[in-house]
């Protein structure tokens, strides 16, 4: 009896313990946004909306939640669609060298990291004339997330069944058809699964617009985000603490739309 | 960091129907169709992906600046960069650090909290359960540069509330002790990765042996040696190696503390920035960038093999 009650008590302080460390630096997030004159101390909001007053005021708040908008549209669009493509012919056709390719894929976008390909990428979108380019930026992150969003979209096209495509085949349509009318609408969870992957990636990816955008009018608010934390004298809390939050809410609605869809655990891949 | 996670799949796996008259090119598609599906994928690849590593190669023999004489006719110098490297204590601080870095946040700090707290709520159900592993995931997907703020106001010396709840004001936690601070930064920010990676391996322990073992009387840590870890024996060793390379390639560091005060934070990311982009060596910087890629090369070619040896 009394092994269990100890168990418990060490079972709930352990937890509250872990409770504190992960939730104490998300409170000022929660409080500061709503707070009249917030310091970096979390404190009792006073519940005030006058600060997102503040974010639509700023000259470049709200322009570069746009950026990161499009951003990562323009690259979850890019990566999809050829993604599915690749996969799709990867899945049904026996390429010569399929396995091989796919290999290499895997390999290769686990260790060309935006660390380990930072000079080179800088470089070549200077001698690209890629430098303050939006289209260039999508072109670099799509380059860099299309292995994996080819391996995970695979998956898919591999555990759909080829009946479909053979009956619509026999009816006579046409390869273009089938995948236009057949396959693209049974793989659609995976391909939205992809898209969210690609937004979610691109939405917090700090490094590569920061090398890239250096017109403060085209950064994305990752971006902007640092710049209104570093850039001399004393950093607008009122500003930042707002910006944040509106910056965070996308993701956070994207983690609860996926979890309640398709609830985010481990499969395949990972768990082999 | 949200590229870890495969993708959910849809809930009734259907096995491929067995390949009867038709091939498995099911559409008719055609091997000249299949290539133009796959080129333009392979093309951006390509040009995006595979000729940055090669040419981060190249240029680490070169003597290339960002500006200057050496920015218009860039020179072959051979190993030059790579004999710098080696006798450039700065190398080596920052490799030390990065050492320092993996090990404290990764290794010791996403593994043992990750399992804790998967162990904890092994068998639990309902609100406690949720709450923690939300607010734990929060603290993985929120955007990096928001999380580096939270914790520059957390840690701030005078007004932070970290210093408000011990009672010590004044202590500047990024200025004195740099390392420990990205370190417990980063083990906040990735345990949810491991929690999870966990939670799934602890889901495949049978609970029978459980029992078993609890009914011939083994304690709880005789529990988790004899019966819990050789079920999950595989599962640790993946988890480690990817975390370990991420880890070894974040960035976020430069968002916290941007390397100093004097470099006592820079580890190799943040090193190859400042080398290459601010003080313009590009040269230089990319011979460190060809070291961070082998590393990568030998722990990612140790992951697959252990994928594939599994299958």
């Amino acid at each position: 009896m009394t092994r269990t009650w100890a168990g418990r008590i060490g079972f709930y302080t352990l937890i509250a313990v872990l409770l504190a460390f992960f939730t104490i630096p998300l409170l000022w997030l929660a409080a500061a946004p709503f707070t009249s004159d917030p310091t970096y101390e979390v404190r009792m909001p006073d519940f005030t909306f006058e600060n997102f007053q503040t974010i639509i005021e700023h000259p470049y708040a709200l322009g570069s939640l746009v950026n990161s908008l499009i951003l990562a549209i323009g690259t979850a669009l890019l990566v999809v669609v050829l993604s599915a493509l690749a996969a799709y012919a990867l899945s049904r056709v026996r390429i010569p060298g399929r396995d091989a390719l796919l290999y290499a894929l895997l390999l290769l976008s686990s260790i060309i990291t935006g660390t380990a390909a930072m000079v080179p990428l800088f470089q070549l979108a200077i001698e690209l004339g890629l430098i303050d380019s939006h289209t260039g930026l999508i072109l670099i992150l799509t380059g860099g997330l299309l292995p994996a969003a080819i391996f995970m979209i695979k998956d898919f096209m591999d555990a759909t069944p080829k009946s479909y495509e053979e009956s619509a085949r026999v009816f006579g349509a046409s390869p273009l058809q089938i995948v236009r009318h057949v396959v693209t609408p049974v793989v659609r969870p995976g391909l939205a699964t992809i898209a969210v992957w690609t937004i979610a990636n691109v939405w917090g990816n700090f490094l590569m617009p920061f090398l890239l955008l250096s017109d403060v009018e085209k950064q994305p608010a990752a971006v902007i985000m640092y710049t209104l934390y570093t850039e001399g004298g004393q950093a607008n809390l009122r500003v930042l603490s707002t910006f944040g939050l509106l910056y965070s809410v996308p993701v956070v609605l994207m983690y609860l739309f996926v979890s309640k869809k398709y609830g985010f655990r481990f499969h395949g891949g990972i768990k082999r | 960091m949200a590229q870890v996670t495969s993708p959910p799949k849809p809930a009734e796996v259907v096995s491929p129907a067995p390949a009867r008259r038709y091939s498995s090119d099911a559409a008719g598609l055609g091997r000249l169709r299949a290539g133009a599906f796959v080129a333009p994928a392979l093309a951006l690849i390509a040009v995006f992906l595979v000729f940055p590593a090669l040419w981060v190669i190249y240029l680490g023999l070169t003597n290339y600046r960002l500006t200057g004489a050496a920015a218009a006719e860039p020179q072959f110098v051979g190993l030059d960069n790579f004999v710098k490297a080696v006798t450039d204590p700065e190398f080596w601080d920052s490799t030390w650090l990065t050492f320092q870095f993996v090990l404290g946040s990764a290794v010791i700090g996403q593994v043992v909290l990750g399992f804790t707290l998967a162990w904890m709520l092994k068998d639990r159900r309902g609100t406690l359960k949720s709450v923690v592993e939300g607010l734990v995931i929060l603290a993985w997907i929120l955007p990096s540069a928001v999380v580096s703020f939270l914790w520059v106001a957390l840690l701030d010396r005078d007004a932070g509330t970290l210093n408000a709840l011990l009672g010590i004001p004044g202590f500047a936690w990024l200025l004195d002790h740099p390392m420990l601070s990205i370190i417990i930064f980063n083990t906040w920010r990735g345990t949810a990765f491991s929690m999870m990676l966990y939670g799934a391996a602890l889901g495949n322990v049978p609970p029978s042996h459980l029992e078993s073992a609890r009914l011939a009387g083994a304690s709880g840590w005789q529990q988790l040696r004899d019966v819990v870890f050789p079920h999950i024996r595989g599962h640790i060793l993946t988890n480690l190696l990817l975390i370990s390379l991420w880890t070894f390639n974040d960035f976020s560091p430069f968002l916290l503390t941007a390397g100093g005060p004097d470099g006592k934070s820079e580890v190799l990311a943040v090193h190859v920035y400042k080398v290459a982009l601010q003080n313009g060596d590009l040269g230089y910087g990319a011979a460190i960038s060809t070291v961070i890629l082998l590393i990568n090369l030998v722990v990612a070619v140790f992951y697959l093999r252990l994928l594939r040896s599994k299958k």
